[in-house]
């Protein structure tokens, strides 16, 4: 128990002690609100016939974005440790391999979930400011967007949760591939391939397979309206990224164990 | 940077310098193809990118099967396309009242009203052969943009034959256009009981001249065709056609598009022939066959004293890939549209074939040996860029040929195209990789950690990519693809925006708001800034 805590103290210390972390953690919320909010200033409801779409989904649109720096901030901490030779003493240190790695996707976890958490909520903010500009009156059926609504809490706390995933995913990847510019474009690439691929993809049988086992079916969470046609359900869109992060971190701590560091 | 190193960089052409500074250039470029070809991991990521854009482009090739209502797809979704003189596909339906023209000759109008109608309520185009009995009955007034009639000179009656006409439109003024591509303006304004046109064709030779006037006296010349092979007899006549209409209706998080059949009716007058006019009437012709697909399927003209009316509906212009045209057809570069994952596999490769000088320090050796920073930078610029170059031509040939290949097997329509467009395409796309390499190396320089460097790449380049397929609505989508680095993916597209077609511009239907060209200009003036930012730094910053 003393060794797990002593574990996840010196990743803590190392993680708090890199001059990058706060950086990008600031930056995972700047880019999730900033796309977010620029988003829902470049759509405008049609006259008339009120905002009938999905407000919560499209305030949170700026997830898409902060994930990618999400993956950075989870990248680092273990692609920096292997280039700097860094690794080699975390491991003389603690000698159980699958521990550190543990350590380190709980501290880099509850990193992206704070993170998240912010960002999140500042995009809802953005949204209660934005989207009454955007035509989006009470009087056409628009109710603003509010965390006592239960979708909308079910979208944002599921939108913090699937940035936690993401970090955890990159957290395994990085462990397994090591460098830190490969282990980017292989997450970028796992997370961005499916959705615009699947947008040029007409075949129907397909267009599901690309929507339904992808890393960014965990931001089926976000939807509120809709729900019968999405090709899986929120809970279950973010089980599905759980599995990539659960297979990712199985992957590295593999890796880790078998392979010298 | 003082002025001193600048005549130091840059000496005069004829200074012996010139001579020894391109021998000095080459060296340096085989230092740094040294380097690239003897890390494993650096070619193996070329070739990884190769095979992304190989396998996903022909798995795109296979999957992009058309459909049309719930049980079709692939060739049962297709009429037959009618192919034109130039070689492209075309849409070629209209009502026409034609009597044949032997030899010169000329042939004046004036058109006193065009109306258009459009189907009630918008609705969905109906599927080949299902539309409904009576289409006029469910359809009210409204406006066509390019709802069209006038005169015209054509080969033959054929779907596809080589053409030159006049027309006044519904919000274009008057046009002269030809052979399907063709469009010239003429005078602008609405046609109107009180603001007559007068319309005029002369045939001499394989010459034919358009005219128009306001008032029947003062003509201008709108333009002049050359139809080559025009035979010695043609028809010639007035006609009327209006094309599918489009109506987007952005919304939050996207776009509907409304689309239905559109009918031009038109009145004329004052119809006066010059030449030989072997009949002694107008015969009426559905031309594309009954039912002017696409259209309504209704036309007809009415002659009563010297006034003729006639409507029709469908086009003549060219097939135009993307939502909201009526062919469903795919284009040479589907195989191309996933392009962006080999070029995330590229831009790892090319930022750390420079960050990786700042990890190992052999950036201090590098810069002892060719203490002229911005060659070093050159070079590793041209040694990325040819590497990255060939692995995408090479992909993007293969992807294309089999994808092509696939998808005719499939049943699909793609859309045909000139060998130099093919080959512009290929060579544009390779471009694009290969400037983009170059970004990701200027990136390296100026951030020298690969991490920062290949998200910021990535960042740049394939993120407003997505952003603009994926997420925002076609405007704002559209001012993405025009100022980001993303700009540059629009050479990939093989039929141009023709702007006497209302085609909606989306990239994941393959269309750019830039022309190809252009776009591939704004991602060189990005990577241009990009590697002057990066010499700057250079020179600046101790290594």
């Amino acid at each position: 128990m003393t060794a797990t805590m002593d574990a996840l103290r010196a990743e803590w210390l190392k993680l708090r002690t890199v001059s990058s972390s706060p950086w990008l953690m600031a930056g995972v919320v700047a880019l999730t609100v900033g796309v977010g909010a620029a988003v829902m200033a470049a759509n405008k409801c049609p006259a008339g016939t009120g905002c009938l779409e999905d407000t919560t989904k499209l305030s949170l649109t700026g997830t898409q974005f902060g994930q990618a720096v999400v993956a950075i901030l989870a990248v680092l901490p273990v692609c920096d440790e292997y280039s700097t030779g860094m690794i080699r003493v975390t491991l003389a240190a603690i000698p159980r391999r699958p521990a550190v790695l543990a350590a380190k996707a709980a501290i880099i976890g509850g990193l992206a979930l704070v993170a998240g958490g912010v960002a999140i909520l500042g995009s809802l903010l953005a949204a209660r400011l934005v989207l009454p500009g955007q035509g989006a009156y009470a009087a056409d059926g628009f109710r603003a967007l509010s965390l006592a609504d239960n979708s909308t809490l079910r979208a944002a706390a599921g939108s913090v949760l699937y940035l936690g995933l993401v970090a955890l995913f990159s957290t395994g990847l990085a462990a397994l591939i090591r460098d830190s510019a490969v282990t980017i474009g292989v997450v970028f690439g796992a997370l961005y391939l499916f959705p615009i691929v699947a947008a040029f993809v007409a075949n129907p049988v397909w267009h599901r397979r690309l929507e339904r086992y992808s890393p960014m079916a965990g931001l089926n969470i976000q939807a509120t309206t809709g729900l019968k046609d999405l090709a899986v359900g929120p809970w279950a869109g973010l089980g599905v990224l759980a599995i990539w992060a659960a297979v990712a971190l199985l992957a590295g701590g593999l890796t880790m164990a078998l392979r010298d560091a | 940077m003082t002025s001193g190193s600048i005549t130091r960089d840059r000496p005069g052409a004829n200074h012996p310098a010139a001579r020894n500074a391109g021998a000095a250039f080459r060296q340096v470029v085989r230092a740094e193809w040294i380097k690239f070809a003897s890390v494993r991991g650096w070619v193996i990521g070329m070739i990884v990118a190769a095979l992304l854009i190989l396998l996903f482009g022909v798995f795109l090739a296979g999957n992009a099967s058309i459909g049309c209502g719930p049980t079709l797809s692939g060739a049962a979704c297709l009429p037959k396309i009618p192919i034109g003189p130039g070689g492209e596909a075309v849409t070629d339906s209209f009502y026409f009242a034609r009597q044949p023209l032997s030899g010169n000759g000329s042939l004046t109008v004036r058109v006193t009203s065009l109306t258009t109608m459009i189907a009630a309520g918008g609705g969905q185009a109906s599927p080949v052969g299902q539309g409904p009995r009576n289409p006029l009955a469910n359809m009210r007034k409204g406006v066509e943009p390019w709802a069209k009639a006038g005169i015209i000179i054509a080969a033959s009656t054929r779907q596809g034959s080589a053409y030159a006409a006049i027309m006044v439109t519904a919000s274009y003024g008057v046009r002269m256009q030809y052979n399907y591509v063709h469009d010239t303006a003429g005078l602008p304004g609405r046609v109107s009981p009180a603001a007559p046109r007068w319309l005029r064709l002369t045939r001499n030779g394989n010459v034919i001249s358009g005219y128009d006037s306001a008032d029947g006296k003062h003509w201008l010349l709108v333009g002049t065709a050359s139809l080559a092979g025009l035979p010695g007899t043609v028809q010639a006549g007035p006609f009327a056609t209006s094309p599918i209409y489009n109506k987007v209706q952005p919304f939050f998080g996207g776009a509907s598009i409304q689309s239905g059949p559109s009918q031009a009716t038109a009145v004329m007058d004052d119809i006066t022939r010059n030449g030989r006019w072997p009949a002694a009437s107008w015969t009426g012709d559905d031309i594309g066959g009954r039912g002017n697909t696409p259209g309504t399927g209704v036309g007809y003209f009415r002659q009563s004293g010297g006034t003729m009316s006639i409507s029709g509906s469908g086009d003549i212009a060219p097939v135009v890939p993307g939502p909201g045209s009526f062919y469903p057809t795919t284009s040479i570069e589907q195989p191309l549209m996933t392009i962006f994952i080999g070029l995330i596999a590229v831009v790892v490769v090319a930022a750390m074939f420079f960050t990786a000088e700042y990890r190992r320090g052999l950036i201090r050796i590098t810069l002892a040996a060719t203490p002229n920073r911005a060659c070093v930078l050159a070079a590793k610029a041209v040694v990325a860029a040819s590497a990255a170059f060939v692995a995408a031509l090479v992909a993007s040939v293969i992807a294309v040929s089999l994808g092509v290949s696939r998808m005719h097997a499939e049943g699909q329509f793609v859309l045909p195209v000139s060998t130099l467009t093919e080959v512009r395409v290929l060579v544009g796309t390779a471009a694009m990789v290969a400037v983009t390499a170059v970004l990701a190396v200027a990136v390296g320089a100026i951030m020298r950690r690969s991490a920062a460097a290949v998200t910021t790449a990535i960042v740049v380049i394939v993120l407003p990519f997505l952003l603009s397929v994926a997420v925002l609505p076609a405007n704002a989508a559209n001012w993405v693809l025009r100022l980001t680095p993303a700009a540059g993916f629009a050479v990939e597209q093989s039929i141009p925006n023709y702007p006497q077609v209302t085609s909606i511009v989306s990239p994941a239907g393959g269309t750019y708001p830039l022309s190809p060209w252009a776009g591939f200009g704004v991602l060189c003036l990005w990577v241009a800034a990009a590697l002057v930012l990066a010499t700057v730094l250079l020179r600046r910053r101790d290594a």
